[in-house]
């Protein structure tokens, strides 16, 4: 399982992959902006995108968007963890088709529940 | 414009010498007009430029928007800053407290061990003794266990708690880009009444919000965060989600 985790705080792409590791995904890879995750996501063969919103070149929704639109990564799982809160945004995400939405701050426990979530559904085959 | 009152002071002559008094009189209450006319014209682009520059300001009412607003929420957001760095150093700080101890009581208690493990080893021990080392050791593993998961829990909460980096960052950024966007109004503004009759060019900076894709960073209580639909917490998120379907 690669994981690439996009953040432009550098803080919380640490965190995140310390959160990662202990529930023992060791496999990740950072990118600290949209820009420069999608190319990472087209060479590499990353398995899931973990991303936040507010970023400077390349919004996270706008990864999200790029990533559907692209053949090869469109049914990969996007887990959006970000700050942004207001209603017009979680739905936007939705329709965008993000797979699970965090408000930060979170804790453990949430992205934990979040990342079984989507894996069960994908085992599912939904 | 010369060459037309030459021609019309020729004229002039012209008919005074003939003793035209009626269009001579007509003639000089012509060239009045004219000068008027021109005096008006100049007036009224005049007018016209002042009409323009004062327009100008009052579209420039970004100005004001900022004072009576943003300023406002401004400060309510560093407020937020501080709110949450200081949330943030506590936690740490409670984590490290409770922590230190336990670290500290296993090492000191690991070396008594370890100095008797050794009179064991080269024989220098009862039995008598041995039987009090032998529960010793096991209250020493049984304990160290719990604190271990202790410490590791409370090591987990220091790296949750560092969360606030990127909490405030976003606010930061958001209240440095205000500050930009006064700093360039005021520029407009100085420029507006240095110059005469300069036109500064309305600068109009869209206030991040959602739309434009970029996101505006956390929603901080008491600012204009709070008009706008935020939805408050995970829970809500969930909920939310789940009416779409998810």
């Amino acid at each position: 399982m690669k994981i690439l985790i996009v953040d432009d705080f550098s803080t919380m792409r640490r965190i995140i992959k310390n959160l990662l590791r202990d529930l023992g995904y060791n496999n990740t890879a950072e990118a600290d902006d949209g820009s420069t995750a999608l190319p990472q996501l087209m060479n590499g063969s990353f398995d899931f995108l973990i991303t936040d919103w507010n970023m400077p070149n390349m919004a996270g929704i706008d990864l999200l968007k790029a990533v559907r639109a692209d053949a090869r990564l469109k049914d990969m799982p996007v887990l959006m963890v970000t700050a942004e809160a207001k209603r017009d945004q979680i739905v936007e995400a939705a329709q965008a088709g993000v797979s699970g939405y965090i408000i930060k701050p979170f804790t453990a426990d949430t992205l934990r529940e979040k990342i079984d979530k989507i894996f069960e559904r994908i085992n599912a085959g939904g | 414009m010369r060459a037309r009152q030459l021609e019309r002071a020729r004229q002039l002559v012209v008919h005074i010498e003939a003793e035209d008094d009626e269009a001579a009189n007509r003639l000089i209450e012509e060239m009045g007009r004219m000068h008027e006319s021109l005096l008006f014209e100049e007036l009224g682009k005049l007018t016209r430029d002042l009409h323009e520059a004062l327009n100008a300001f009052r579209l420039d009412s970004r100005l004001s928007e900022i004072t009576k607003n943003e300023i406002p929420d401004a400060k309510e957001r560093l407020n937020y800053v501080v709110a949450m760095t200081e949330q943030s150093a506590h936690r740490t700080l409670n984590a490290v407290e409770e922590s230190l101890p336990m670290a500290e009581s296993i090492s000191r208690q690991a070396k008594d061990l370890y100095k008797a493990w050794q009179r064991f080893r080269h024989r220098e021990m009862s039995t008598q003794e041995f039987r009090l080392l032998a529960q010793e050791v096991e209250a020493f593993l049984e304990r160290t266990g719990g604190d271990g998961e202790s410490i590791r829990r409370n090591l987990s909460d220091v790296l949750m708690a560092q969360d606030f980096q990127d909490l405030t960052g976003q606010v930061i950024r958001r209240v440095i880009h205000l500050v930009q966007d006064v700093e360039e109004n005021l520029v407009g503004l100085v420029r507006i009444s240095g110059e005469r009759l300069a036109v500064p060019e309305p600068k109009r900076k869209e206030s991040k919000g959602a739309g434009d894709g970029k996101g505006s960073g956390p929603a901080v209580p008491n600012t204009s965060d709070g008009s706008s639909d935020v939805i408050s917490g995970q829970d809500g998120v969930d909920d939310l989600l789940s009416s779409l379907g998810f």
